[in-house]
């Protein structure tokens, strides 16, 4: 007897990629320049996040063509994006079987009160979050992955850094914190206690949480990997830098090599300019893609 | 009885359920990244991962050569999916590289995508009666196994689960499961 899009299964996958980079991608190209850097994912996606920014405009899911061309240049899990809320273009993507689907607030939302009930589906999800209330919601509603929202197309890892930070000491401060405080805590973060007392006794998040949101350098990738990160999405730095190949293969041997400068030294030589960015510091509200999510 | 040292290979990958595994079996364990890690070890895990990444980093951190000769020198190793694939031998025309420690092809995503990933009951004899709870994602078999390779056990008629001396190849992943007794087996035939 087989069973198909357990929770086991789901999760299972997002362990795989512990330790490991995934990168966005517009082109089957692209895509083989990633594999062939050691990418363990690549994200299908028609604009990376620095694009998206500054072209403005409705960002939705991609063309399932240029999803589905991507899917067969490569061996490795592709990843796609759907829209906050917009769980027909999760379905749709489900139906031409993508490994993974990011509900992701870089896209515009097309809900402006519910995430998907992403239990619904057999393809796992990962979700962004900021914080461990946000996390804890993605994963009550089916996320087997999370990833902090960062700010993504910025090239500036002032977010992500944060995000991570906030997570872990909202965890660390569970530790502590009595019956009546969980149950508190639960309510105000709007999830069930079991869920809190899961994640307080673990000590860490139920499912896996990678960095994401303006990863540009290996140095970057390996800050957030000593953060306590298990793994790190690269979105606009590989493909908006001057050397993506070089770039990419960099900072998947930062991210496994995390721990060792004289490593990181050598890999971060003469890699070439990275993404200009744009500063987190210098966006207006209005800009900031992070806020996006409920 | 003697305590076993066994690295876990810490490239990329599901690396700390190994060792948390291996810790409840009673082993010791160090988590491997460059050459110097395999010093005086009785086995080494190559976990789950993604099969291309784990195979490019080998390389980036100088680890073929030195897994392949401690291998051959009577280190066992113990290989869940990925490691099942860097396990297996090189088919002609086929570019990346593989240990070629156990002589069988193999077949990568052979199951499907994500999407058709599953677990089942898996009936494997040496662990006895009870059935494996066996999680297999995007996972590999083996195929065309040589005269040395003891199988051990099968789904759907493709192998699953292989032996071939102190070299053990599992399409599956025991380390998501609480079933300790595949990591037994596996420290047990580092004592024979």
């Amino acid at each position: 007897m087989m069973k198909k899009a357990t929770v086991t299964v789901q999760r299972g996958l997002a362990e795989m990629l512990k330790g490991g980079v995934i990168m966005d991608v517009t082109t089957p190209e692209q895509a083989k320049i990633a594999e062939e850097a050691g990418a363990v994912a690549v994200m299908a996606l028609e604009r990376v996040p620095a694009d998206i920014r500054a072209e403005g405009g409705v960002a939705r899911m991609s063309d399932p063509e240029m999803i589905a061309r991507i899917m067969e240049a490569v061996t490795i899990p592709v990843m796609a994006k759907v829209r906050i809320g917009h769980f027909v273009e999760a379905q749709i993507l489900e139906a031409l079987g993508v490994d993974f689907i990011d509900e992701s607030e870089v896209l515009t939302p097309a809900d402006d009160r519910y995430h998907i009930d992403k239990t619904q589906f057999k393809v796992p999800f990962v979700c962004g979050a900021r914080n461990l209330g946000e996390a804890l919601r993605r994963i009550n509603e089916g996320a087997a992955m999370i990833r902090t929202k960062g700010e993504a197309g910025t090239g500036d890892i002032v977010e992500a850094v944060k995000h991570v930070r906030t997570v872990a000491e909202e965890i660390a401060a569970l530790k502590n914190a009595s019956g009546e405080e969980l149950t508190r805590l639960a309510l105000e973060m709007r999830v069930p206690v079991e869920l809190v007392i899961e994640t307080k006794n673990l000590g860490r998040l139920p499912v896996v949480n990678f960095a994401a949101g303006g990863v540009a350098t290996p140095a970057d990738a390996a800050l957030m990997m000593q953060l306590g990160c298990d793994g790190v999405f690269v979105g606009s730095g590989i493909f908006k830098s001057e050397n993506p190949a070089a770039r990419a293969k960099a900072i998947v041997d930062a991210t496994t090599g995390f721990n060792d400068p004289k490593l990181l030294a050598e890999l971060s030589r003469g890699l070439g300019g990275a993404m200009r960015g744009v500063a987190v510091a210098g966006l207006t509200s209005g800009d900031r893609m992070a806020g996006r999510g409920w | 009885m003697k305590q076993m040292k066994v690295g876990v290979l810490a490239l990329q990958g599901a690396v700390r359920e190994h060792v948390w595994a291996l810790q409840a079996c009673g082993a010791e364990t160090v988590t491997v990244k460059g050459r110097q890690d395999l010093a005086g070890l009785d086995g080494l895990v190559i976990p789950g991962g993604e099969s291309t990444t784990v195979g490019k980093l080998l390389a980036r951190f100088g680890l073929w050569d030195p897994i392949r000769e401690r291998a051959q020198a009577g280190m066992g190793i113990f290989g869940t999916c990925t490691g099942m694939i860097l396990l297996a031998g090189a088919r002609p025309g086929e570019s990346e590289p593989r240990l070629g420690l156990i002589d069988c092809a193999v077949v990568r995503n052979a199951f499907g995508r994500q999407i058709d990933s599953f677990e089942t009951e898996l009936a494997i004899p040496v662990l006895g009666d009870s059935p494996f709870p066996a999680v297999f994602i995007r996972a590999p078999y083996l195929a065309a196994p040589g005269r040395e390779v003891e199988v051990l056990a099968t789904l759907e008629e493709k192998i699953v689960l292989a032996r071939q001396g102190r070299i053990l190849a599992c399409a599956f992943h025991p380390e998501l499961t609480k079933d300790l007794r595949l990591h037994r087996y596996f420290l047990d035939l580092l004592l024979k």
